[in-house]
């Protein structure tokens, strides 16, 4: 080794410890800052020491490649927290883009001289990235509603998938075998960007925390699996890092999802729902004005609230932390409630939350959450609909029996605000809305919550 | 196979170990801006789209490596970027505004 390598390969070991403490400094809100700091310098000195590699012997396209990028990234960086979703399942198919690319370039750069293993290697590499490529801009489409959110279904679909998987690998088995067959390496690109349009097809909005997740595990693979070519130590890490984080979010998902995770695996993620629609009968409920919802808040001394994603639908974040603001002036303790999946993607809803100035103190996971509800005088659900539905505790007929969900219905009472009586995304009916605790506040969420806010501030003046 | 194999497998395999260790004790807080930072640093592909183009081997090497150090730039530039706007948001309940 020449010395000017030895020196790149110390910028790559610092900036490997830089990269595991930034995730370290993840685990509270007050060290994550830091971490994105140390995530940046350890960048930084990675594509610095790179840059005086000795086999560079142009710098003109890589300079403006880099250009390039920055220009395309930054204004990516500052799209709305909503659109955070799309932006990153865009960002695992740009990942995604770049791996299928350099694995292509090397392949044709070595072949027909490519080892055995290193032809492994590059077949997992670009069949990973090419349908984490069409993958992942196909759930991007989606969460981006320029796609149809409804799940597109046929019979023999999964058996019609995992045979192109199937070929894609068997294709690839035989490029390791004899890989002077160049022809075929671009066929194996082709049947994974398919096989990633295929996969995503099935898949319907609210299963888009799982997908997301595991997008994110098949892209660091695919980038362990690029630096296995260019035995790259740095890239191995970076990876799997990346495929470790992707695979535990997709596993957490699948958890809060009631899904076997061999159901993600297979991608058949969208098929668990149908049915059970038109059981509903017109059963009666109660229903409260403003002003009544406010009365019994004021009088509460501990609230929870439910969001879910119908409250950033409506854009009420701002007026939800306005309610909050106001409760807790009058001496109320006001928590918040998060289920894993509210939201399009893990943690999302912590995030429109903080958006809102909620200080995260007062974000309270499910498994936290759910022994205070029998204390609390008041729980009220914004938006939220099946992460509610006590039939998933105790109705063994109901489609999402077994799935974990914040236990509302033991509140001493319960308010609702919802649209109408239309059931949630799943198309069940929910038992929540017909108990005697229980009151409707129907109308639109960000209106309706004002309308109490503006009762309390009226209630202060008398 | 050669010795370089080896020990990329092992590299593998203990960072793996790591990241489940690690990403196990974040914050659900986080998620979500956890999964832009390992996007951000998953980008670190970049320096391999880097050496591909910069040794100019083939027009291939040198098109294909240009658009993925495009893709991997965008995304070690977006992904700090939004991270860092959505951590800048989470404030404790003492240090209102």
């Amino acid at each position: 080794m020449i010395r000017s390598e030895y020196i790149i390969e110390l910028a790559y070991l610092v900036a490997t410890a830089l990269f595991i403490l930034a995730l370290k400094w993840m685990s509270s809100p007050r060290t994550a800052r830091r971490g994105v700091r140390a995530g940046e310098l350890g960048m930084l000195l990675a594509i610095a020491g790179t840059l005086f590699h000795h086999g560079i012997v142009d710098y003109r396209w890589i300079a403006i490649a880099l250009v390039l990028g920055t220009i395309i990234g930054v204004p990516l960086g500052m799209v709305q927290m909503t659109a955070v979703p799309q932006r990153t399942a865009l960002s695992h198919a740009f990942g995604a883009l770049c791996v299928t690319l350099v694995g292509t370039a090397e392949y044709y750069l070595h072949a027909p001289q490519v080892d055995r293993f290193m032809m492994v290697v590059l077949g997992l590499e670009v069949i990973l990235g090419s349908l984490t490529f069409t993958g992942s801009l196909m759930a991007a489409g989606k969460l981006q509603e320029v796609l149809p959110q409804r799940p597109i279904t046929f019979r023999g679909q999964n058996l019609v998938n995992l045979g192109i998987l199937a070929l894609a690998i068997a294709l690839a088995a035989y490029l390791v075998v004899s890989p002077g067959q160049t022809w075929l390496f671009p066929v194996i690109v082709v049947i994974g960007l398919l096989f990633g349009v295929l996969m995503i097809i099935p898949i319907g909005g609210a299963d888009m925390p799982t997908v997301i997740s595991l997008l994110n595990s098949y892209a660091g693979l695919s980038a362990a699996a690029m630096g296995f070519v260019l035995n790259s130590k740095l890239l191995i890490i970076a990876g799997a890092l990346d495929g470790a984080s992707g695979f535990i979010l997709s596993v957490n998902m699948s958890k809060a999802m009631n899904r076997s995770f061999s159901n993600v695996l297979f991608g058949a993620f969208g098929q668990a729902q149908a049915g059970a629609a038109g059981t509903q009968q017109a059963r009666p409920v109660r229903s409260a004005t403003a002003d009544e919802a406010a009365a019994i808040l004021a009088a509460a001394s501990k609230v929870v609230i439910v969001p879910g994603y119908g409250m950033a639908v409506a854009q009420a974040q701002h007026k939800v932390r306005e309610l909050f603001d106001a409760l807790t002036r009058r001496g109320v303790d006001v928590k918040f409630a998060i289920h894993p999946v509210a939201g399009r993607m893990p943690g999302h809803m912590n995030v429109l939350l903080a958006e809102a100035d909620i200080p995260y103190d007062h974000l309270i996971g499910m498994e936290d959450i759910n022994s205070d509800f029998p204390q609390t005088d008041v729980a009220l659900v914004i938006g939220a609909n099946d992460v509610t539905n006590p039939a998933a505790r105790n109705d063994a007929s109901s489609p999402i029996y077994g799935m974990p969900i914040l236990d509302v219905d033991k509140a001493r009472t319960v308010m609702v605000i919802k649209r109408g009586m239309s059931p949630g995304f799943a198309g069940i009916d929910n038992p929540l809305y017909y108990l005697d605790r229980t009151l409707m506040l129907f109308g639109d969420a960000r209106a309706f919550v004002g309308a109490i806010v503006h009762e309390l501030a009226g209630g202060d003046h008398h | 196979m050669n010795i370089d194999i080896i020990t990329s497998l092992y590299v593998f395999m203990l960072a793996a170990f790591i990241g489940f260790e690690v990403i196990r004790r974040v914050s659900p807080l986080l998620h979500t801006p956890l999964m832009s930072l390992t996007n951000a640093l998953d980008a670190i592909a970049v320096v391999g789209a880097i050496i591909l183009v910069g040794e100019g081997k083939s027009t291939l090497a040198t098109v294909f490596g240009t658009i993925a150090i495009v893709a991997a730039m965008s995304n070690v530039m977006g992904g700090f970027v939004i991270t860092d706007r959505m951590l800048r948001m989470f404030k404790a309940s003492g240090a209102k505004k």
